[in-house]
């Protein structure tokens, strides 16, 4: 019922401080910001640190901000931040669109959209969004700062590339240049709280050279290469689009779980492809459903 | 670890003795007292430990005690210092809820949305009380209320 294991707990200023925090503390040590996954994993004991470094009082961590060819993400700004924000939704609108269907509302209020991408679970909903739009992520540690490109960020389920001792402060997320269409598209239970089955983002942008990524269906969220190579500058037919859903089986990796079989996760990704390649390039061509429809 | 924590609830200031792993939904029904915030899931699912912090709704379930220090909590119990709000008075007379496990949670996802958007739509309503199970009315009362406290004009905590 409680959290029956002891931890620490420290509430830095600044982020030198933290990260002074984390690199004198020889233990386990956990960067605390919405808790949305961390509370309920030191509860599950999937988790022991021996200290909790919370940075919530760290000043400069919650904005989102216009970088000219990218927009700033900082790593206290939560799902509740970026669908508010109309930054966000004119320039980055799949990041406005993957957030909504996060959780629910009690949630998106406390949980952050870089606590989603550290949590790293197959099926975070950040990953798929932030890997098409090539995100970097920014960490800052006592060997100083850093710049990871999203591609190298997830290395497994709950593993990233962060090194101990290093917090990420914002992730950059470059706005592709000269118009662009997208969508989002996540498959759950039922709608409301559920972990996502299975999700696709996609980017179609002006050049035609299309940007996928899955999540929940391998063991990190994912981008499809062979996918983008065959659409690479084409024009989609139906022949091209079919083409496309052969090759998702080749793609992902989907297991068996509570939530889904591997072959429901299977056929449905080919679905979701089909139906966000659609929605996405009607959007480009400025004729497509609204962002937020669920296309599912 | 041992913290004093100073948390305004419910208008009053409080001050608190708690551990590191102390959560605040224990902390709030144990120590406080306050008991609307009910133990459900503790995982964050099902909302019956809704509780609004600096004017939002969390899950109180995945909050630690020793993170409101400085800030304010408000539970379904100081929503009103003078009996039922208006919305609480629509959920009354059209009979929305049955057992009554889940309505603490659900007027204040309510109270949150109709202070946001005092014109919600059904969708709206709906993705607003979306984490917030009920197992016995399936939900048409409830959202009833809702967008008749709205057609009201009632603003929610008042």
């Amino acid at each position: 019922m409680t959290i029956a294991q002891v931890f620490d707990y420290q509430r830095p200023e600044s982020l030198e401080q933290a990260v002074q925090m984390l690199a004198e503390h020889g233990g386990d040590v956990r960067v605390l910001a919405g808790g949305t996954d961390l509370v309920a994993w030191l509860r599950d004991e999937a988790v022991a640190p021996d200290l909790l470094v919370d940075i919530k009082q760290i000043e400069g961590l919650g904005e989102i901000s216009d970088e000219g060819d990218a927009v700033s993400i900082g790593s206290l700004v939560t799902f509740t931040d970026v669908i508010n924000s109309g930054l966000v939704a004119a320039r980055l609108p799949l990041v406005s669109e993957m957030s909504a269907t996060v959780a629910s509302v009690g949630i998106r209020n406390r949980a952050t959209l870089v606590g989603n991408i550290c949590s790293a679970v197959p099926s975070c909903d950040a990953g798929p969004p932030l890997l098409v739009h090539g995100a970097i992520v920014h960490t800052f540690g006592r060997a100083g700062a850093r710049q990871i490109p999203i591609d190298d960020w997830f290395l497994g389920p709950r593993e990233t590339a962060l090194a101990p001792g290093e917090i990420v402060t914002k992730v950059v997320i470059p706005v592709p240049p000269g118009g662009h269409g997208a969508a989002f598209v996540r498959l759950s239970r039922y709608e409301g709280e559920d972990l996502a089955q299975a999700s696709v983002a996609i980017v179609a942008p002006a050049d035609h050279r299309f940007r996928v990524a899955f999540g929940a269906v391998a063991a990190t969220p994912m981008r499809a290469r062979r996918i983008e190579s065959l659409l690479e500058g084409k024009a989609l037919d139906p022949t091209l689009v079919a083409e496309a859903i052969a090759l998702v089986s080749e793609e992902i990796s989907p297991i068996s779980d509570i939530r889904a079989s591997k072959e429901f996760r299977l056929r449905m990704s080919e679905v979701m492809l089909q139906r966000g390649l659609k929605a996405a390039v009607e959007r480009l061509e400025g004729n497509g459903p609204s962002y937020g429809t669920n296309l599912m | 670890m041992r913290t004093d924590v100073s948390v305004t609830i419910n208008g009053e200031p409080w001050l608190l003795a708690v551990e590191s792993n102390d959560v605040l939904l224990e902390t709030l029904r144990s120590k406080v007292g306050v008991k609307s915030p009910k133990i459900g899931c503790e995982r964050g699912d099902c909302g019956t430990c809704t509780v609004l912090l600096d004017g939002h709704t969390v899950r109180s379930c995945l909050v630690l005690s020793v993170e409101v220090d400085g800030h304010e909590v408000v539970t379904l119990e100081g929503l009103d210092d003078e009996g039922l709000t208006e919305l609480q008075q629509f959920f009354v007379d059209m009979n929305s809820f049955q057992c009554g496990f889940c309505a603490p949670g659900i007027v204040l996802a309510a109270a949150e949305l109709l202070e946001e958007n005092s014109r919600p739509s059904r969708e709206e309503v709906q993705e607003a009380i979306g984490g917030n199970l009920c197992r016995c009315t399936g939900y048409d009362p409830i959202i009833d209320a809702v967008l008749a406290a709205a057609d009201a004009g009632g603003r929610a905590t008042q």
